[in-house]
C-alpha cells in the first residue's frame, strides 16, 4: 500500500460547537473513497472540520497531516452570488488556462452552456453541481465533503450519487464523505469509518462483490452491522 | 379574505381524474371540463406579495403630484403667494437669474463644491471602512471616533474649521466631505461585518491570497452596503452644503438664498430651494441605477 495522502494521530477536540473528538487516529490511501458516518453530534463535521483547518477556534491536540491541493464541499453550495457560474467554479483558481478548464468542469457536472448563468438561476441540486466541479477543476489530492446531498431531494440526491461516482473514477482523489445516510456510505465508500462521541468505532471496507446475488448479501451484512455501531436495531431501520 | 375571482368554485373530490380507471373516466371526463372551465380550475388564487413589473420613469409620480397640488393651490389662492410662490414664479424667476447670468455662476460653484465633497468623502469613507471593517485593530481604533464625530453637528464644528482652515474653499469642502465620509462609513464597515462566514470559510479551503479574498469576496459581498451609504452621502453632500453656504461665501446657491433673504425675497429663495430638491432627487436617481446595475445577481423583491 502507497503512503496515505492524510495521516491523523490522536486528534482531540474540546469545547467545538458541534461537538468533540477523544483521540482519532486515520489514514486514507490515495485515491481511497471513505464514508464518515455518525449520528448527529458524533463529531464528524469536527473531524471534518479539523482535517480543513477551518477550526481556528477549536482547541485540542493531536497531529493531522493532508496534501497541500485539497478541497471541500459543504452541504451548502456556497456559490458566491455575485460571479457567474464559471468565475465561481474558477475561483482561486490560478491557472493560464483556468476559463478552458472551469468550462470542462461545467460541462462534465452537466451544466455546460450555463457559464454565464447567475447562482439565483439554478435548482438546488444544479448549485451543488457547481460547488462539485469547483472543487474537481483544481484536481485535488483530497476531496473533503460534508453532507453534501442532504439538502437535495431523494431522485436528485441518485443522480448526485452516479456523477460523483463517475467524477471520482475519473479525477480519482481520495475522498472523505461525512454522512449520516448509511446506505449513501454502502452505495459509495470503498471504506466506512463509524464515529461515535468522538472516536472510531468501526473501520469496516465496503467491498461489494460483482454477482448480484452475493452484493445484496454483503450489502445487507454491512449495513446491518453499521446500524448496530449506530444504535439503530435492524427492526426499527426496516420500519 | 381576499379573493382574485367574484366566482371562485371548488371542484368536489376527486380534482383529477384516477388513470387507472382510465375507461370509465373518459366518459364523464367532458362534463367534468364543462363544469369547471378551465379559467377556473385553479382557484386557490395565490396572492402574489411581490410586487409585479417596474414602470419606468414611475418615480417621477410622487414629485409630480406634489407640483400639480401646489400648482393648483396657487392657481386658486389657496396657497398664499406671500407665503409660498407658485411654481412659475420660480420658473420665470430662474429664468431672470439665468439671464442675468447669476444663477448659472452660483449652482457652477456649489456643484463643484457637491462633486469634490462627494469623491473626497466617498474614497475616505471606503478606505476607513476597510481599515476598521476588517481588522479588530483597525475597528478599536477609527470607529469610536467615528462615532463621535457623529455626535457632533456639523453646524457645532464650522466654527473651529474655520480657525483651522480659514474661511476658504477648504473648510466648505471639508465640510460637505464630512457629511458624505459619514454614512459611507457606517453602511460600508456594517456590511463589511455581515458578509457571510460561510463565503469567507470557502476562500479559506481555497487557499487564496488576502489581496484575492479583498478583491472576489468582501468588496462585491460589501457592495449593496455601500451604495446603500452613497445614496445617504450624496443627500449629505447637499445638506452640508446648504449649512456650508450660509457661512462667509459668496457663491453658490446657498449664499444666494441667503442674500435673497436679506432682501425679503421669496422668489429667488424659492429657486435655490426648488435647485436643491431637483439636484438631490436627480443625484439619488443616479446612485440607485448604478445600484441596480451593478448588482444583476440579486433577487429581491423589486424585481
Amino acid at each position: 500500500m502507497s503512503a496515505p495522502v492524510v495521516r491523523i494521530r490522536g486528534l482531540v477536540r474540546r469545547f467545538t460547537l458541534k461537538g468533540v473528538l477523544n483521540g482519532v487516529d486515520l489514514d486514507i490511501a490515495p485515491g481511497e473513497f471513505v464514508a464518515l458516518l455518525g449520528r448527529s453530534g458524533s463529531g464528524k463535521s469536527t473531524l471534518l472540520r479539523a482535517i480543513a483547518d477551518l477550526d481556528h477556534e477549536a482547541q485540542g491536540s493531536g497531529e493531522i497531516y493532508v496534501p497541500q491541493r485539497l478541497s471541500v464541499v459543504f452541504q451548502d453550495a456556497r456559490l458566491l452570488p455575485w460571479k457567474r457560474l464559471l468565475d465561481n467554479v474558477i475561483f482561486g483558481l490560478e491557472a493560464p488556462d483556468a476559463r478552458e478548464r472551469g468550462r470542462r468542469a461545467l460541462e462534465e457536472v452537466g451544466l455546460a452552456g450555463r457559464e454565464q448563468s447567475w447562482p439565483y438561476e439554478l435548482s438546488g441540486g444544479e448549485q451543488q453541481r457547481v460547488a462539485l466541479a469547483r472543487s474537481l477543476v483544481r484536481e485535488p489530492e483530497l476531496l473533503l465533503a460534508d453532507e453534501p446531498f442532504g439538502a437535495l431531494d431523494a431522485l436528485t440526491r441518485i443522480k448526485m450519487h452516479a456523477l460523483v461516482q463517475r467524477l471520482s473514477a475519473i479525477h480519482n482523489p481520495a475522498v472523505l464523505l461525512v454522512t449520516h445516510d448509511v446506505d449513501e456510505a454502502i452505495k459509495l465508500a470503498d471504506r466506512i469509518v463509524v464515529l461515535d462521541d468522538g472516536a472510531i468505532v468501526a473501520d469496516i471496507a465496503a467491498d461489494l462483490p460483482e454477482d448480484p446475488i452475493a452484493h445484496l448479501e454483503r450489502t445487507a451484512e454491512i449495513r446491518a452491522l453499521l446500524l448496530g455501531h449506530l444504535g439503530v436495531r435492524e427492526a426499527e431501520a426496516v420500519d | 379574505m381576499t379573493v382574485r375571482s367574484a366566482e371562485i368554485l371548488r371542484p368536489p373530490f376527486p380534482i383529477a381524474p384516477n388513470p387507472l380507471a382510465k375507461n370509465s373516466r373518459e366518459e364523464q371526463a367532458p362534463s367534468f371540463v364543462a363544469e369547471f372551465p378551465s379559467t377556473q380550475l385553479l382557484v386557490r388564487g395565490t396572492r402574489r406579495l411581490g410586487m409585479g413589473d417596474a414602470v419606468s420613469y414611475g418615480w417621477l409620480l410622487g414629485p409630480a403630484l406634489l407640483l400639480v397640488y401646489w400648482s393648483l393651490g396657487s392657481a386658486t389662492g389657496f396657497i398664499d403667494g406671500r407665503i409660498l410662490p407658485a411654481p412659475w414664479v420660480a420658473v420665470t424667476t430662474g429664468v431672470d437669474l439665468i439671464e442675468q447670468g447669476r444663477l448659472q455662476q452660483h449652482l457652477l460653484v456649489s456643484l463643484l463644491r457637491a462633486a469634490q465633497g462627494i469623491a473626497f468623502g466617498t474614497v475616505a469613507g471606503v478606505l476607513v471602512a476597510l481599515l476598521s471593517g476588517l481588522s479588530l485593530l483597525g475597528g478599536y481604533i477609527f470607529d469610536g471616533i467615528i462615532q463621535v464625530k457623529r455626535a457632533v453637528p456639523a453646524l457645532a464644528l464650522i466654527p473651529f474649521f474655520i480657525l483651522w482652515f480659514g474661511i476658504g474653499e477648504v473648510m466648505k469642502v471639508t465640510v460637505v466631505t464630512l457629511g458624505v465620509f459619514i454614512p459611507i462609513y457606517i453602511h460600508t464597515h456594517n456590511a463589511l461585518r455581515s458578509i457571510d462566514i460561510k463565503h469567507v470559510e470557502l476562500a479559506e479551503t481555497m487557499g487564496i491570497r488576502y489581496s484575492q479574498f479583498i478583491r472576489h469576496v468582501v468588496l462585491p459581498g460589501a457592495l449593496p452596503g455601500f451604495l446603500l451609504g452613497l445614496r445617504f452621502g450624496v443627500m449629505g453632500a447637499w445638506l452640508g452644503l446648504v449649512v456650508v453656504e450660509q457661512f462667509n461665501t459668496t457663491s453658490g446657491i446657498g449664499y444666494m438664498i441667503n442674500l435673497a433673504r436679506n432682501y425679503a425675497q421669496a422668489d429667488v429663495m424659492l429657486v435655490g430651494l426648488v435647485l436643491y430638491a431637483v439636484f438631490g432627487l436627480l443625484s439619488d436617481r443616479l446612485v440607485r441605477s448604478i445600484e441596480s446595475r451593478s448588482l444583476t445577481w440579486r433577487r429581491t423583491l423589486a424585481q
